[in-house]
């Protein structure tokens, strides 16, 4: 019971602390407290389901089984790198007065909300309550990705308010829908307990439950960054302050898939698995080719790491929709890894940004060159990420990509996989050659708008070197998680 | 109340929510829309109401009070307070597509609305509900166009106007399917779109700091 309320609580209470105390510099690492209490929950929590099952609190409003457990150690492990950056990030920002004490305050309790409501979407039994969680990360978010006040930063937080909200609408519509079906369901109402609706999907009209599907998978799916829906994603990821973007790209992104795994277990039940394998694999290829498309030109290296999430998303969703526990076990690994990756990988391009005062990436007029030279450790830290991101050995993106791929010809989907892989090799690429002009080459003369210490700060050095180790030794074994990683696969395949 | 009364009150609440929508296609002026916005809230609390009244629900009829409160009360006069600060730029002057062809749009729209939500209204068991199941098109059709405002406006609070029309729909056909949610999920998802609506609100005064205007053309600089 206490273990499964305090991934929640305890970041209420750190808002609060906050909102009481205010940021400055004995405050400044109770946000990374806050993430080791949460980190710490959700392996007391893992290893609990994992001995004794799935676990019930607050009268069935909260659930706990081998999913949201190993969600919630993704979201502990990409929040702690986040707000072990944070503080260094936030004094560079106040240093070159992009930013106040104020806005660091708010910055704090706004991200401490965000884990809460993350936690709450990835807690809740009901299915209802997930989207309400999720709408409001939209909402607790929309001002960190506005936290600069430029026009620039502003625009992509009314895009990323008005499309997420719009989009998530037709996941409420898609909720009510499937809420309708379940009330008429033969044997007696549902509601809308993922557990109840997963268990009875078979009862379930099917004519009302294919639109409640397509809905829902629409709507979380613009959430998750998936094509059609997912221009917002590249202005928001690449306006928000860098321990944002580094939870919105690791985390956020994948609790949104998180609510499309459960509606597929329900959709699978009632529909047969054709049906959401049809939806998933139709926008995983198209997220891919929109990633491939807008990365090829692209100029600015914070959108590059975005347009890659949505690249790896696409890859997620190939994997459900391939399905079957091989795949699904590949997907949370690949869920977990890319958090890791990109996480540090945007703390690095934050950190270059601070340094160099551009986010283009180097060309004959300037943009970020020769980084290695002037910046070695924190060069390193991103090429190494880089590697990672493009799912080179060791690397858990390896194992998780070779898994996805392997089922998915082992499945039946053999073209589909096939034309996935190409365009990841493109993208793999594509995302080498900006980061050898970024890092690679002759600085450029003079000092340029260098407004902080040459050094790389501790704390970020950290978090960039440790992010990268995890997802090392991910990718040689999954240790004690792999156990996790099949329980939480068997969740959804239904094989309880 | 008898059975033919509640179904002449049912469609009477339900052709207001539609003849509504359209209106906010039809009229330019924001201060016009949003009058329409308010009326459409209050035609949602007397469909919750009449449902209310029909299932003898006193929980409903509280849900039916806070639907006019939320909806007819508290939203709009958001909205007039952001149309307020607002200053010049009180009419939605160049939208994406014109006033004709917008309306021709919403018939093609209630159509399309009609044909996907058969499974829907043919789940409905004869009986009890089966009058309200029958209305579910007209809240999926204020759904549709909703997300038509959304798209083919400039001004940021036409758009605005264009999202919470989507959730009203959506809030009718919730009501219209079954009797609501649940009273959390009902709670948290009035909170969430009030949130929503008030951070819209800071973003377009923002905007106007930054931009001067909030025509949406401005929003150039993002863009690959």
């Amino acid at each position: 019971m206490i273990t499964l309320l305090a991934p929640i609580i305890v970041p209420v209470l750190g808002a609060l602390g906050y909102v009481v105390a205010g940021w400055r510099r004995s405050t400044a690492w109770v946000s990374a407290g806050s993430a080791v209490l949460v980190l710490a929950t959700a392996i007391a929590t893992a290893l609990d389901v994992a001995r004794s099952g799935p676990r019930t609190a607050i009268a069935g409003l909260l659930r706990v089984d081998a999913l949201s457990a190993f969600m919630l150690i993704v979201i502990g492990a990409v929040a702690l790198l986040a707000t072990i950056a944070t503080p260094a990030f936030l004094r560079a920002e106040i240093t070159a007065g992009r930013a106040t004490a104020r806005t660091a305050t708010r910055h704090s309790v706004l991200v401490q909300l965000f884990l809460a409501a993350m936690a709450l979407a990835v807690l809740a039994a009901n299915l209802g309550v997930v989207w309400v969680a999720i709408e409001a990360t939209t909402i607790v978010t929309a001002f960190l990705v506005g936290q600069r006040r430029t026009r620039a930063a502003v625009e992509a937080a009314w895009k990323y308010v008005v499309i997420c909200s719009a989009g998530i609408a037709l996941a409420l519509l898609g909720t009510i829908v499937l809420n309708y079906a379940a009330s008429r369901a033969p044997g007696g109402a549902v509601g809308l307990d993922l557990a109840a609706l997963a268990a009875n999907a078979s009862m379930l009209d099917s004519g009302v439950t294919r639109i409640a599907v397509v809905l829902l998978i629409l709507g979380f799916g613009t959430k998750a960054g998936l094509a059609p829906l997912h221009a917002w994603l590249p202005d928001a990821h690449s306006q928000a302050p860098a321990p944002v973007s580094a939870l919105m790209s690791g985390v956020l992104l994948s609790v949104a898939f998180y609510a499309i795994l459960r509606v597929k277990v329900i959709a699978d039940g009632a529909l047969g698995t054709g049906f959401a394998r049809t939806a998933l694999a139709v926008m995983a290829i198209a997220s891919l080719l929109v990633a491939a498309s807008l990365l090829l030109a692209q100029r600015d290296y914070k959108r590059m790491l975005a347009y890659s999430s949505i690249e790896h998303l696409g890859l997620v969703a190939l994997g459900a929709a391939i399905g079957g526990p091989l795949a699904l076990a590949a997907v949370l690994l690949h869920i977990l890894g890319h958090g890791l990756a990109k996480g540090v990988l945007f703390l690095g391009a934050g950190r270059i940004l601070q340094v160099t005062g551009t986010s283009r990436i180097g060309d004959d007029q300037g943009g970020v060159r020769g980084l290695a030279a002037r910046h070695p450790v924190l060069a390193g830290c991103v090429g190494v990420g880089v590697l990672a991101l493009i799912g080179l050995p060791p690397f858990s993106l390896f194992a998780s990509e070779l898994g996805i791929a392997r089922a998915g010809f082992a499945a039946g989907m053999g073209w589909v996989t096939a034309a996935a892989l190409i365009l990841v090799l493109v993208i793999a690429a594509v995302l080498v050659g900006h980061t050898s002009r970024m890092l690679l080459g002759t600085p450029p003369d003079g000092p340029g708008a260098a407004t902080t210490t040459r050094h790389l700060p501790w704390p970020t050095a950290i978090a960039l070197v440790g992010g990268l180790l995890a997802c090392a030794t991910l990718g040689v074994t999954a240790g004690p998680l792999s156990s996790l990683l099949h329980l939480a696969a068997d969740t959804l395949v239904g094989a309880r | 109340m008898n059975e033919t009364l509640f179904v002449q009150l049912l469609d009477l609440a339900c052709g207001g929510l539609l003849l509504t929508a359209v209106l906010v296609l039809w009229r330019r002026e924001l201060v016009v829309i949003i009058h329409v916005f308010a009326v459409q809230g209050a035609a949602l609390a007397a469909l919750v109401g009449v449902l209310a009244v029909h299932e003898d629900s006193i929980e409903l009829g509280a849900v039916a009070a806070g639907v006019l409160v939320l909806r007819a009360g508290v939203l709009p006069y958001l909205l007039r307070r952001a149309l307020a600060s607002a200053g010049e730029a009180r009419r939605e002057t160049r939208p994406l597509v014109n006033v004709a062809a917008s309306l021709l749009t919403a018939a093609v729209l209630t159509l399309l609305a009609y044909a996907v939500s058969r499974p829907l209204v043919e789940l409905a068991p004869s009986g009890l509900m089966s009058p309200a199941t029958q209305a579910i098109p007209i809240g999926l059709t204020v759904v549709l166009i909703g997300f038509f405002v959304l798209v083919t406006r400039r001004r940021a609070l036409s758009q605005l106007v264009g999202f919470l029309l989507m959730d009203n729909g959506i809030t009718a056909v919730g009501f219209l399917t079954t009797s609501g949610v649940g009273l959390i999920v009902e709670l948290g998802v009035s909170l969430d779109v009030l949130l929503a609506v008030l951070v819209l609100q800071i973003l377009t005064a923002r905007m106007r700091e930054t931009f001067g205007d909030t025509d949406l053309d401005e929003l150039r600089e993002l863009r690959d």
